[in-house]
């Protein structure tokens, strides 16, 4: 498995134990908003889980914009 | 008093601790009601701290500590009053906040804010009054306002002026992004970083352990170590009465408040 793919695993892993959600529901191109039906506090506390979990900072700005769990998984993937 | 349940918040006076605890859906949003509630610690504040030596400050909240001025109340507030009487009203809400955040920090009590989740603007200027900051590792910390067009106006500049390095200070105020937990403690934000849940706990353990200090010694020594800077904190008031006339500071207010988007606390 390469590095993006193992990061893009390990995201979807992780949010669907945090939420509660089947993994199997979800996909790399789902708009995390809608699948997990997570609002904005949710959506930080999956920020703070992922920055824990992969031991990177990632500026909130850098995510302006990002709602599907691919480009989420590139923009952790460029700060390992 | 040695014990409140208003609506916003609480608070109870019990083995030398006044614990208040924070409680107003959706993150502790600081409008008028937690201010007049907020005022109304302050003033009883300093009856009960011969019977306390310790205050914690924490949220009932799993959402957070505080996330801030209650934007939706300020927005509304501001709405069909002219331009100089809404100044006047931001001012008279931002001197009385001042006087109560100016009584919790100069308060001789060794204060300690029990973190959580959110601690956004106002909420990150209610922690910095305290002494001792404990943040639970979930805990994220930001100041969005310039976003809005503004600056911090609960004396968030002068109090971080005060505890960090400027660096720090600038990359929280003029990129308004947010950090977390293990961040602030890197930068010297907080204190401790404990497990999810564990703030108040970690708090409660620490403020047993201050009262075993003589009180006069802990009070001599707070005053020496952390000086309130007024003069700053007035400045502050004043740029942010300054900068509230702009037409920028509207159009994010209005843009917050019917904001759909799905990351609105995200600057």
């Amino acid at each position: 498995m390469t590095d993006d793919k193992k990061t893009l695993e390990e995201i979807l892993n992780l949010a669907a134990a945090q939420f509660k959600v089947p993994r199997e529901k979800l996909t790399a191109d789902d708009d995390f908003f809608k699948t997990l039906g997570i609002d904005s506090l949710q959506a930080l506390d999956l920020l703070t889980r992922l920055e824990h979990h992969f031991n990177v900072e990632l500026p909130d700005y850098e995510l302006q914009g990002v709602s599907d769990f691919r480009t989420l998984a590139s923009r952790i993937q460029a700060r390992l | 008093m040695n014990q409140f349940k208003g609506q916003t918040l609480s608070w109870e006076l019990k083995d030398g601790v006044i614990e208040l605890a924070l409680h107003r859906q959706p993150c502790n949003e600081i409008g008028s009601l937690t201010l007049e509630e907020l005022e109304k610690f302050a003033s009883v504040l300093e009856h009960v701290q011969s019977d306390a030596h310790a205050l914690i400050l924490y949220s009932t909240l799993t959402s957070g500590f505080c996330a801030g001025a209650d934007l939706r109340e300020l927005y509304h507030g501001a709405q069909g009053m002219e331009k100089q009487a809404a100044v006047r009203g931001v001012r008279e809400f931002l001197d009385r906040i001042h006087k109560v955040m100016n009584a919790i920090d100069s308060s001789p009590l060794t204060s300690i804010a029990a973190l959580n989740g959110v601690t956004f603007g106002g909420g990150l200027e209610l922690a910095l009054v305290c002494d001792l900051l404990i943040a639970d590792k979930m805990a994220r910390f930001c100041f969005p306002e310039l976003r809005l067009g503004l600056i911090p106006g609960f004396g968030g500049i002068p109090r971080l002026k005060r505890d960090l390095g400027n660096a720090v200070v600038r990359d929280l105020l003029l990129t308004g992004r947010s950090f977390n937990a293990t961040k602030a403690q890197q930068v010297g934000l907080v204190s401790q970083v404990v497990g999810e849940g564990e703030s108040l706990k970690v708090a409660r353990g620490t403020a047993a352990q201050l009262g075993k200090f003589d009180r006069r010694t802990a009070i001599a020594a707070k005053k020496f170590i952390k000086p309130i800077p007024y003069e700053d904190l007035r400045r502050e008031i004043d740029i942010f009465c300054e900068l509230f006339t702009q037409p920028a500071v509207e159009a994010g207010l209005k843009k917050f408040v019917e904001s759909k988007d799905a990351q609105p606390y995200l600057p």
